[in-house]
């Protein structure tokens, strides 16, 4: 079985996120990356769905430099193989301008699944996935919780409001992984000492047969600033015994908030 | 040339969906004199159409066969496929689900077409629509620019408001057939999940708890406050990795993002992974015992004291003006 997983680097969920001087994007200055949260899912979805069927992992991200320690913890925890997708013009893309680049990586790989987070952390997009199952003209689950593979054939379950769907179908597919999927690993020391010695592929536009297709003055979509959200005004603090400040509340709930 | 507005409808068994009313009616106020067509695709569907008539589209197309009868990734890309072809429109819109993030980013990739999802603001800018889409978990908002031919967006449950006519208005029905021909992955099951009767993402009310209320024998505290509220239970990821609680219940970045009219958190710290769930509630109330607890600082309303002692006072003052 032939697996690909595609992972993130975005900043650490702790950063005080500022922004760039010129509103552009925030600013990356001693900001820590790490593997997006929903990715580690799909990371460890790999390696298990390896341990039992055999087969080969390949682990992609595209980005900057960043890349490089997301890629080695991969490898860390088992994946065989890394590819960076690394272009000048693979900055700051939309999630369709991801999804091209990561179709043109994955398409003539044979791969028989193919993983994804359900979200990445800090864009929040949440389309990525679905984009790269129709670039790939491949079937779909996204936001998965549970997944079983026999023989060429798959049977999912996908997390929707107040109940979980189960989804067949045949190989290959594409899925994105949500909490609950598993308990992804830490790497080992002795994983973390091979990954070293690994070498990790790089590609870039011109490899992939994207030269002069993708870059921010290609795609529909623009990002014309970031803000930074309206403060919230200050709130308070209620005075007073236990009953005076239920009391309170609920009259400023009432009469102030208009809530209730 | 394209114009107007798409809406999709989700629908699941038999009912509109709340948020997806909200995007009709957010449509309707944006979209400027142009046409807003309203889409409903499933089995049995055709009388959802009037509950979409109440917010005023031009035209309803109705797409209802025995292959829509469960949601389906390529099925449904079929039909909003066609219902894009027929209408032309310049943007489309679904509210922010489940279903339409499988759903929207994949027929954006079809057009390859712009697409934003989980919007919480839409300005008008000169010919075209401006998007606000949080980013990096609120802690900033990303202005977008829709330039292709259709755009699409899907908008944040509870933020634009449902606008209903009182009566007298009829929308044209049009029947659209659609064959999804190619439908390779299937749903053959679904089970309903225990407990939450109000989806958490759609309820204007969440009372959530946190590792402050000691452990999950002391969630019917928090229930009976839900209940006298009309409330949804939300939770912090610590109880939820503690086992006291479901995931689906979970609020924050590795959870889900909420914007009711009322949040009152119970026992919750306030971590940024957490606020990043819920601080775009119109109100928030914190109770907790610790006066520094960094959800203070984000609260409208904060009582620090004990969830034991608090939130059952709480409870009977709020019956006493409900009854
Ligand atoms: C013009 C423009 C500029 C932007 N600039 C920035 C910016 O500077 N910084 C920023 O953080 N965001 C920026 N964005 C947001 C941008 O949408 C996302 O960073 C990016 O396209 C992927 O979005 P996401 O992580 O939210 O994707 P999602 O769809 O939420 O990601 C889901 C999954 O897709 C996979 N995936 C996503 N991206 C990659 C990748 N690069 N490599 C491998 N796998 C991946 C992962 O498995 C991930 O879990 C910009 C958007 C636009 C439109
Ligand atoms: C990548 C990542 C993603 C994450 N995603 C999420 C997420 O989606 N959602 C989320 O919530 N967290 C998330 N977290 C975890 C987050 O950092 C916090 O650990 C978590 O929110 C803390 O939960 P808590 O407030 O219940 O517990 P604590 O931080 O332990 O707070 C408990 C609070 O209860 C108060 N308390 C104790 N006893 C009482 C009492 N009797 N009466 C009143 N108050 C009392 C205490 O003063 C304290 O403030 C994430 C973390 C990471 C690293």
């Amino acid at each position: 079985m032939k697996i690909a997983v595609c992972i993130k680097a975005v900043p650490d969920t702790e950063t005080k996120i500022n922004l760039a001087g010129d509103k552009s994007n925030i600013d990356f200055t001693g900001v820590r990356f790490l593997t997006s949260p929903y990715d580690e899912f799909a990371i460890e979805e790999a390696l298990r769905l390896k341990e039992k069927n055999g087969g080969e992992t390949m682990v992609f991200s595209m980005g900057g430099a960043e890349c490089t320690d997301v890629l080695r913890d991969a490898l860390a925890r088992g994946v065989d193989n890394a590819t960076h997708l690394s272009d000048p013009s693979f900055t700051n893309l939309d999630p369709l301008s991801t999804a091209k680049v990561l179709a043109a990586a994955i398409k003539d790989g044979g791969y028989d699944v193919i993983l994804l987070g359900q979200q990445g952390v800090g864009g929040d997009n949440s389309q990525v996935p679905a984009m790269l199952a129709e670039l790939l003209d491949l079937p779909q689950v996204t936001v998965i919780m549970k997944l079983e593979i026999t023989g060429n054939t798959f049977k999912a379950e996908r997390e929707i409001e107040g109940a979980h769907e189960t989804v067949e179908g045949t190989l290959p597919v594409v899925l994105s992984a949500q909490k609950g999927l598993n308990e992804p690993r830490y790497p080992g020391i002795k994983g973390v000492m091979a990954a070293r010695r690994k070498e990790i592929a790089v590609k870039n536009a011109e490899a992939l047969g994207l030269a002069g297709t993708i870059g921010t003055d290609k795609a529909p979509l623009k990002l014309k600033e970031m803000a930074l959200p309206p403060e919230r005004p200050q709130g308070r603090v209620l005075e007073g015994d236990v009953d005076t400040q239920v009391k309170t509340l609920v009259e400023l709930l009432k009469k102030e908030a208009q809530v209730i | 040339m394209a114009s107007g507005i798409l809406v999709f409808l989700e629908q699941r068994n038999g009912a509109i969906r709340k948020a997806s009313l909200e995007a009709l009616s957010e449509a309707r106020r944006q979209a400027n004199g142009k046409e807003v067509t309203a889409l409903i695709v499933g089995e049995n569907v055709k009388a959802l159409s009037a509950v979409a008539n109440k917010c005023k589209p031009t035209k309803i197309l109705v797409v209802d066969n025995a292959q829509f009868a469960n949601y389906s990734t390529e099925g449904y890309a079929a039909a909003l496929t066609t219902a894009i072809k027929t209408v032309d429109p310049q943007y489309v819109f679904a509210a922010n689900t489940s279903m339409a993030k499988d759903l929207m980013p994949r027929v954006a990739a079809r057009h390859d077409a712009a697409c934003v999802t989980d919007v919480s603001e839409i300005h008008v800018a000169g010919d075209r629509l401006e998007v606000v889409h949080p980013m990096y978990s609120g802690k900033t908002r990303g202005i977008f620019e829709l330039k292709s031919n259709v755009s699409f967006i899907t908008t944040r449950p509870n933020i634009f408001a449902v606008q209903e006519a009182e009566n007298g208005h009829h929308a044209e029905i049009v029947d659209l057939p659609v064959t999804a021909d190619k439908i390779r992955a299937k749903v053959t099951a679904i089970h309903a999940s225990e407990g939450q009767k109000i989806e958490l993402s759609e309820a204007s009310v969440i009372v959530a708890g946190g590792r402050g209320i000691k452990g999950p024998e002391n969630w019917n505290i928090l229930e009976n406050l839900c209940g006298t509220l009309g409330a949804a239970l939300g939770a912090s990821r610590a109880v939820v990795d503690a086992g006291w609680i479901d995931h689906q219940h979970q609020v924050g970045q590795t959870g889900k993002v909420v914007s009711p009219q009322l949040y009152i958190a119970c026992g919750i710290s306030g971590a940024i992974q957490h606020l990043a769930g819920m601080s775009s509630s119109k109100v928030i109330v914190a109770i907790n015992k610790d006066a520094e607890a960094p959800i203070f600082k984000h609260a409208t309303y904060g009582i620090v004291g004990d969830v034991f002692e608090v939130v059952p006072k709480l409870t009977e003052e709020l019956k006493k003006h409900s009854g």
